[in-house]
């Protein structure tokens, strides 16, 4: 199964690198923005058939090593 | 006093802090992050670098490497700690400290000479220092402290705070703060206070030829404490 998860900072933690992009947007004259954040995403392509057992085994990754629980929020956003 | 430093794959300041334990006493052995055990040490270093070239989470890589379940068992059996720079990255994705090291507010790398105060001296690391604010040098792109309320109240709640930015004088206000780290903090202890992790970095003032020498109070001090 390949399935890939998307990576964010969580809502209240500061991400600069996304308030940089969103000057920069600005200044190219896209002014109607509200707000830029930027994440990480990552396909895992995964030695199991079943789904349910596939996407528990990327969870675990998630919170073991791919996520940092106090600043990021990990979601599984397809499996095929 | 028997002291061991870690080298990561990535790591560049684990020889600036051989040179510094050994040059105040302590036999210093250099540990390969692939080794699986930690010799004797009555401290255990870990430096500053970019370990595993800061992929993923700075120091997440290098907190999963094999050396570091014996870091961790050596660490919760109350043996002693300081992780400096990365090392501090490290400690906190290892889970041996809370919070989490964010890139600098300002987006820059920062490289230069700042005071600390030392916030609290009833540890092993920084007690018998006469000094109120020590200078250190920085020299990082992700310094920024973090951590959840939570965490922050827990914090405060066991005196877990080791050093401010501050000024010399020891002013403490948003103009020390050089990263956008909460309330200034530049290191912190765990619970037991065995465990330190820091971003400024003492082995680089060990010298006055080549900058400064409160990182040999830091050291000198340390030693005595160990005896």
């Amino acid at each position: 199964m390949k399935i890939s998860i998307i990576i964010t900072l969580k809502k209240d933690v500061l991400d600069p690198q996304g308030k940089v992009i969103h000057q920069t947007l600005g200044g190219m004259g896209y002014e109607n923005i509200k707000e830029i954040r930027q994440g990480k995403y990552l396909e895992i392509d995964i030695q199991e058939n079943d789904q349910k057992k596939a996407e528990e085994k990327v969870e675990e990754m998630c919170k073991k090593l791919l996520a940092n629980l106090v600043i990021e929020n990990y979601k599984i956003i397809e499996s095929q | 006093m028997n002291s061991s430093v870690i080298t990561f794959p990535g790591s560049n300041c684990d020889r600036d802090m051989n040179v510094a334990l050994k040059k105040f006493g302590f036999k210093n052995k250099m540990i390969w992050h692939d080794d699986l055990e930690l010799p004797k040490s009555d401290l255990v270093v870990l430096p500053g670098g970019f370990s595993y070239g800061d992929y993923l989470r700075c120091g997440s890589m290098a907190s999963k490497s094999k050396i570091m379940k014996s870091v961790l068992n050596f660490a919760k059996g109350g043996g002693n700690v300081i992780g400096i720079c990365n090392g501090f990255q490290i400690l906190v994705e290892a889970g041996l400290l809370p919070g989490v090291l964010l890139r600098n507010k300002y987006l820059e790398f920062i490289c230069k000479n700042i005071f600390v105060k030392v916030n609290n001296k009833d540890n092993l690391f920084f007690k018998g220092i006469k000094k109120e604010t020590l200078e250190f040098h920085i020299a990082h792109n992700e310094g920024n402290y973090f951590c959840s309320k939570e965490q922050s109240k827990e914090i405060d709640d066991n005196d877990q705070i080791a050093l401010l930015y501050s000024d010399k004088a020891g002013n403490v206000n948003e103009n020390t703060n050089p990263n956008g780290s909460i309330r200034n903090i530049a290191g912190i202890f765990n619970k037991e206070r065995n465990i330190l992790g820091m971003m400024p970095h003492p082995e680089r003032m060990i010298d006055p030829a080549l900058s400064g020498v409160d990182g040999s109070i830091f050291f000198e001090n340390l030693i005595n404490n160990l005896k």
